[in-house]
């Protein structure tokens, strides 16, 4: 997320931070940058404008000149004027004390509003009992796929009759439907439709009316260029939006249109829509957003993550093999289990500090193939062999290799992985063991290094 | 006529949201330092892109200092004749396809998810029922819940027949059984609709390679046309979509839909730009008729607001 503009701040800054001191004109080409960054990352022009003012003023004051770390001191002006144009607090999803709660889902064609229902509608199945209705009466087979897709995650759905036009008579059925199963939270999947569409927009305004929705979140593609402002303000202007849904962040769009709709609506994005599964979303936090954009890499997604995982237990394991001064085999093999549980490989790695920085380290590169490999080749050896790992010579690595469909130089690989690992762990239990830590080299051929 | 008032309908939308930035811009009768910069605020808004449009700007600024002109009316027409000249020289730019024998056409549709490949293809596939020639569908996105579905009821529409497997089947292989079911039906034309994927995802990107390999191979000498299909609310990741899946395909064309939408499609300018693919079509809504081809002029003018350039008033 942000990739492209992160790497270019991060470049502009490095430059800053190289110099020993800052002056008026290092500013000022500094924050062309700045400007060329965000309006590639497709910022609102005009949002800009005002940014970049805001950063000169204060980065041409004297605070900045006399300090002794320039550079840092421009990166803490930017963040904090992002984080502040963003918004600082998540936003939660409203439930009504009185239920059911009402979602309206609203945007454009095609971005992204059958699959985000589902995904809010699967989160909050936890508890909740949500119902999901299809309101799409024009796209053809939109009440099938938000069907289909209902059922595939155990969700409540509801749709129009054959032959149903009339999208006020199906949220009707749908109310009444809610009511005598017991549904708390009713989703609404409409069309989409164009901004500028004034009928189409009615409509909605008409749905609006009937209910009135708990929360009316606005389904906007993270891709979107120039005209998301506009987009956001003409649904706010017309429905008063409560939140918005920022969907496709896993692709490599800038998503520059977040900081903007913020800022012209002053509505919160509440939730971002992170991949094509339907648990692929995530509370947009813009605090941690502003740190990544800077850099700073999503260390608070990552300490989350790591907790998550915790719960199941297996940390306490690591920890007190490590309390023995002990690293095995089956240490690695049960780490390797949980870094594949806190979820897609390339949504971890992206929350590590600096990463983005390193050329090649592309999220795509490091696919979970190797980590499956990896893990094979600890299954393919016999216990003996995982807590011993020394006694694996050639013939050993041979078999191994054999076992787990790899190659020899796979299995050498792990085994320099490994003893690079054990010794880092030793150091790590002489720490303490305050928490968990991930090792170098675990998924490249040469291994790579975190900053 | 009815067809065309509605896509001229489409178009003065497109025109108007334009106008008024630049007829205020052009109807001052000063050029000045704020001339400049608000011609830059037009095209980055219109997301042209930050870089294209200084280069854009600064040509600009060289060829009227060369030419020796000086009033807004003059930059206008010379810039409005730059940017055509630009896109013009793409070649095929604007041209629809040609559906030519030996048959079947085979025209691969990709894009981002929701950039309206479906649409898109029922709207080629009206297009071309119309003027008599035999279309087949390839419902090779197979991922998406209801995408086969929805490709169904756009060949009920107009008589065309799917070739379809199960969801979540291998994509590649209802390709290769729609062109061979094409083949020996004597279809003029093949329309793979394909999965949405972002061009970040590499597995994805590959899958879709698979399917180009397929079709290249069995193919013969029929022509295959790789469109991308992009969306004009897109911004400045347009570009990037368009280079990645251009370095894995190779792309022949665009197709830029919701261009009913009053964004203004400026990316397409970065696209024609730097990689030459040429704009075949535009959609301008979610009819069958919605689709017509890529009018380089009128874009250029709707892109400008050429609504009587010059008037003072």
């Amino acid at each position: 997320m942000f990739d492209a503009l992160r790497e270019r701040l991060e470049g502009v800054l490095s430059k800053l931070k190289s110099r020993g001191r800052l002056t008026e004109s290092d500013v000022d080409s500094a924050l062309r940058e700045v400007r060329r960054g965000l309006l590639e990352a497709d910022v609102d022009y005009k949002v800009v404008k005002t940014l970049v003012e805001a950063i000169k003023i204060r980065a041409v004051g004297k605070d900045v000149l006399e300090s002794i770390t320039p550079g840092q001191q421009v990166a803490a002006i930017v963040y904090e004027e992002l984080s502040a144009l963003m918004g600082t607090e998540p936003a939660p999803l409203a439930i009504s004390s009185m239920p059911p709660s009402v979602y309206l889902m609203v945007g454009l064609q095609g971005g992204g509003k059958t699959t985000t229902t589902v995904k809010i509608a699967k989160k909050l199945s936890a508890g909740h009992k949500p119902l999901v209705v299809a309101c799409d009466l024009r796209r053809p087979a939109a009440v099938e796929q938000l069907r289909i897709l209902a059922e595939q995650s155990k969700i409540g759905f509801f749709g129009p009759a054959a032959g149903e036009s009339d999208v006020l008579s199906v949220v009707r059925g749908a109310v009444k439907f809610a009511s005598e199963r017991l549904y708390d939270v009713i989703l609404l999947d409409t069309a989409g439709r164009l901004h500028a569409d004034e009928e189409l927009m009615e409509e909605l305004a008409a749905m609006k009316r009937q209910l009135p929705p708990t929360e009316i979140l606005l389904v906007v593609d993270a891709m979107t260029g120039q005209e998301a402002v506009k987009v956001a303000s003409a649904f706010h202007e017309k429905l008063t939006i409560t939140g918005v849904v920022l969907s496709k962040l896993d692709g490599d769009a800038r998503g520059g249109a977040a900081l903007a709709i913020r800022q012209v609506t002053g509505v919160p994005v509440k939730l971002a829509g992170v991949g094509e599964g339907t648990d692929a979303l995530e509370v947009f936090d813009s605090r941690r957003m502003a740190q990544r954009i800077m850099g700073m890499g999503d260390v608070m997604g990552l300490a989350e993550k790591i907790r998550e995982m915790a719960d199941s237990g297996g940390a306490e394991k690591i920890a007190e093999s490590l309390k023995q001064k002990k690293f095995t085999l089956e240490d690695l093999l049960l780490q390797f289990e949980q870094i594949e549980k806190m979820g897609p490989l390339d949504k971890v790695l992206e929350m590590i500090p600096g990463l983005s920085r390193m050329k090649g380290m592309g999220a795509d590169e490091l696919d979970a193939k190797r980590l499956k490999q990896s893990k094979a080749v600890i299954q393919s050896m016999t216990r003996e062999e995982r807590r011993e790992p020394s006694i694996i010579k050639g013939s050993r690595r041979r078999r191994i290799a054999l076992g787990s469909g790899t190659s020899v130089q796979m299995v050498n690989q792990l085994l320099a992985q490994y003893e690079q690992m054990r010794k880092l762990w030793k150091q790590f239990g002489k720490q303490g063991g305050k928490g968990l830590r991930l090792p170098k080299g675990l998924f490249g051929g040469g291994g790579f290094r975190f900053r | 006529m009815a067809f065309f008032e509605r896509l001229k309908q489409g178009l003065k939308g497109v025109r108007e949201r334009w106008s008024g930035g630049l007829s205020l811009l052009f109807s001052g009768g000063v050029v000045d330092e704020a001339f400049w910069e608000n011609l830059e605020e037009i095209l980055i808004s219109g997301d042209v892109g930050v870089d294209l449009t200084i280069s854009l700007i600064d040509s600009l600024k060289r060829d009227a200092e060369e030419k020796r002109i000086r009033t807004p009316e003059e930059l206008f027409r010379l810039f409005e004749e730059m940017i055509s000249s630009r896109l013009l020289a793409v070649p095929f730019m604007g041209e629809p396809l040609p559906v030519t024998p030996p048959s079947p056409s085979v025209i691969l549709l990709v894009g981002v998810n929701g950039s309206g490949k479906t649409t898109t293809a029922g709207k080629l596939a009206s297009r071309w029922t119309k003027e008599g020639k035999k279309v087949i569908f390839a419902a090779a996105d197979t991922f998406r819940a209801a995408a086969i579905e929805q490709l169904k009821v756009w060949g009920d529409r107009s008589g065309v027949r799917v070739i379809a497997q199960q969801h979540g089947s291998d994509a590649a292989a209802v390709a290769f059984d729609a062109l061979q079911a094409a083949k020996a039906s004597g279809a003029d034309v093949l329309i793979v609709d394909t999965a949405g994927r972002l061009h970040s995802k590499h597995n994805l990107m590959e899958e879709l390679g698979k399917i180009h390999r397929v079709l290249e191979k069995e193919k013969g000498d029929s022509r295959m046309e790789v469109l991308l299909v992009l969306d004009s609310v897109m911004g400045q990741n347009g570009l990037a979509q368009a280079e990645t899946f251009n370095k894995m395909l190779p792309l022949t064309g665009v197709v830029l839909t919701k261009y009913d939408n009053t964004a203004k499609g400026g990316i397409i300018l970065a696209i024609a730009h730097s990689l030459k693919i040429p704009v075949r079509y535009v959609g301008l809504g979610e009819g069958e008729d919605d689709l017509r081809a890529f009018d380089v002029p009128e874009f250029v003018k709707a892109l400008l607001g050429d609504n009587g350039h010059g008037q003072g008033n």
